[in-house]
């Protein structure tokens, strides 16, 4: 990419970011920290990409060492957002759920 | 495998990049909250199963086999953790994140040319080793395997500057000549400055500080993506950077604090250092039966939380009281302070867990003008997040932070463990005014004495 198309898509990327968080309730701040944690698990692909390209056997270890921690952000993450998100249910459902209040 | 081209291959990134947009956007709102999660999620397996298609790759097996492992450990945690230890694993994964872009963009280091490229090798190494570091402190504190106080020695603003401008020296070698040595000691700076920037953080911001790594992590994800030019990465990690900010912010202002005050207060000794002092000035403290008569003969009850409920795990109690009450014809709401638990939002998820549904549980704004009308207001183990002396008293630390103006109510019930002040250290004026009455004891047992009591009338 030359250096300019990379501006702008850092650029219009950031307002994107903004704009996409700005009106949040403080009731989701905590899932939504949890999801943009998941999101940033992404490395995964670049991790793979480097794991991909190794040869000496030592940095192909490091490497999947980065393979591997990148899977437990990006799974880890969105199985946790998935979990606290599963919470917050409605007025109805919570009435039936009895069994659930220990 | 080289399936797919080069136009295929970045027309799935940016579909997955929406995706991405898309999952944030969707995070914003309780009802499409989960589907942006799914959203989100879908978009990054897109993502994985594109970059096995179109980049030509040795190891696979390799590869997959690493794949395997980290979801199998990651996957399990994600579901059996308990819920107020929820934030830890959020930290704990995003330095894993950090770790991993700072490991990837060095061994990159010997494929990379041309000055800006070598700069952004760098930079993602340095922030994700910040990243990674300081991850591991705010899990250490979190969890409580150190002090969750303030960790200040004498010359250690100094220490830090050295740490910091070694750090760039370092990193302006390695853009130079591109050695592995200078790389692996950049590394070891970035640690070290990681650990000295959380170790001063006191426990009650410990959140915003996660929420601060947080957008490193996206911003070292975005370096690592014009490492490899690949502009997926850079998107998803700008995107975390930005949104990461913003979202730090707000929970900065939530708490009345900057964000600067936050990282670097306990140099200025300005920081929530906490005083233990009991006070020893007269209460009224009442039993579970007065509490429970009080409780199942108001109109209209508002209860709020705080973190002591969610120590005692009395979650599941408080929403079972909430239902008996309801059951009798009074009025239940929870006031939800932003800060209530550990994280903003933490308060929320934790009475989610025990059903309690998201229509009863009013937000700050929402909830302070209702107060008037409100027959009891029922503390349960929260301080400092109904302190007048936030709007009252100047000199306090907590001035100036927005508080649920429960003094407002016709009648307060304090659950307490103890006379102890809160976390930031100050005597409750509340706490003496005719109208509270204390019941002492773990939140949890407290409750359910009351909820026996209520059944029994």
């Amino acid at each position: 990419m030359d250096p300019i198309t990379l501006l702008t898509v850092i650029v219009l990327t950031v307002f994107v970011g903004f704009e996409v968080v700005s009106k949040v309730s403080s009731t989701l701040h905590t899932p939504l920290m949890s999801g943009a944690n998941a999101i940033h698990g992404i490395i995964l692909i670049g991790a793979i990409i480097v794991a991909g390209q190794l040869d000496d056997p030592w940095l192909i270890a490091v490497a999947l060492l980065a393979v591997a921690l990148a899977t437990a952000n990006l799974v880890g993450g969105f199985v946790v957002t998935d979990r606290m998100l599963g919470m917050f249910r409605g007025r109805k459902p919570a009435a039936t759920s009895k069994d659930t209040t220990k | 495998m080289s399936i797919l081209s080069a136009e295929w291959t970045a027309l799935l990134y940016l579909v997955a990049a929406v995706c991405f947009i898309l999952a944030l956007k969707g995070l914003s709102s309780p009802k499409t909250a989960r589907r942006g999660n799914l959203i989100g999620a879908a978009g990054a397996t897109l993502a994985v199963i594109t970059v096995f298609l179109s980049a030509k790759l040795d190891n696979i097996p390799l590869i997959l086999l690493a794949i395997a492992v980290g979801s199998a450990i990651a996957a399990p945690i994600s579901r059996r953790v308990q819920m107020t230890q929820m934030p830890q694993l959020v930290a704990l994964f995003n330095g894993v994140g950090g770790g991993a872009a700072a490991l990837v963009a060095m061994l990159e280091l010997g494929h990379s040319d041309g000055p800006w490229v070598l700069v952004a090798v760098v930079f993602t190494m340095l922030v994700g080793a910040v990243s990674f570091a300081g991850s591991a402190i705010t899990v250490a504190k979190l969890q409580e395997l150190i002090t969750t106080r303030p960790v200040v020695f004498p010359g250690m603003k100094w220490v830090m500057t050295l740490a910091a401008v070694a750090a760039v020296v370092v990193g302006g070698f390695v853009v130079a000549t591109g050695s592995t040595a200078w790389a692996l000691l950049l590394l070891v700076l970035g640690l070290a400055v990681g650990l000295l920037l959380v170790l001063p953080v006191g426990g009650a911001d410990v959140p915003i500080v996660i929420s601060l790594l947080n957008a490193f992590t996206g911003l070292a994800v975005a370096a690592s993506g014009v490492v490899l030019d690949n502009v997926l990465l850079v998107v998803a990690g700008t995107l975390v950077g930005a949104s990461g900010t913003i979202l730090t912010r707000a929970m900065a202002s939530a708490m009345g604090r900057g964000v600067s005050g936050i990282m670097f207060g306990a140099f200025r000794g300005g920081s929530t250092a906490g005083s233990t002092v009991q006070s020893d000035r007269p209460v009224r403290s009442s039993n579970a039966e007065d509490v429970a008569v009080m409780l199942a003969y108001a109109q209209r009850v508002v209860i709020v939380p705080g973190y002591g409920l969610a120590v005692a795990q009395g979650q599941h109690t408080i929403a079972e009281l909430a239902t008996t009450l309801e059951a009798r014809g009074v009025d239940v709401d929870f006031a939800i302070h932003p800060v209530a638990g550990r994280m903003p939002g933490h308060m929320n998820v934790l009475l989610a867990e025990a059903n309690v549904p998201y229509e009863s549980l009013k937000e700050m704004a929402e909830v302070n003008p209702e107060f008037k009308n409100t027959d009891v207001v029922l503390v349960v183990g929260a301080n400092d997040v109904v302190n007048p002396a936030a709007k009252t008293s100047p000199g306090s630390p907590i001035y100036g932070m927005p508080i649920l103006e429960v003094e407002d109510g016709r009648q307060i019930v304090f659950l307490k463990r103890s006379m102890r002040p809160g976390f930031a250290g100050i005597e409750n004026e509340l706490l003496f005014d005719p109208k509270t009455t204390l019941l002492f004891g773990d939140a949890k047992d407290s409750l359910t004495k009351v909820l026996g009591a209520v059944n029994a009338l």
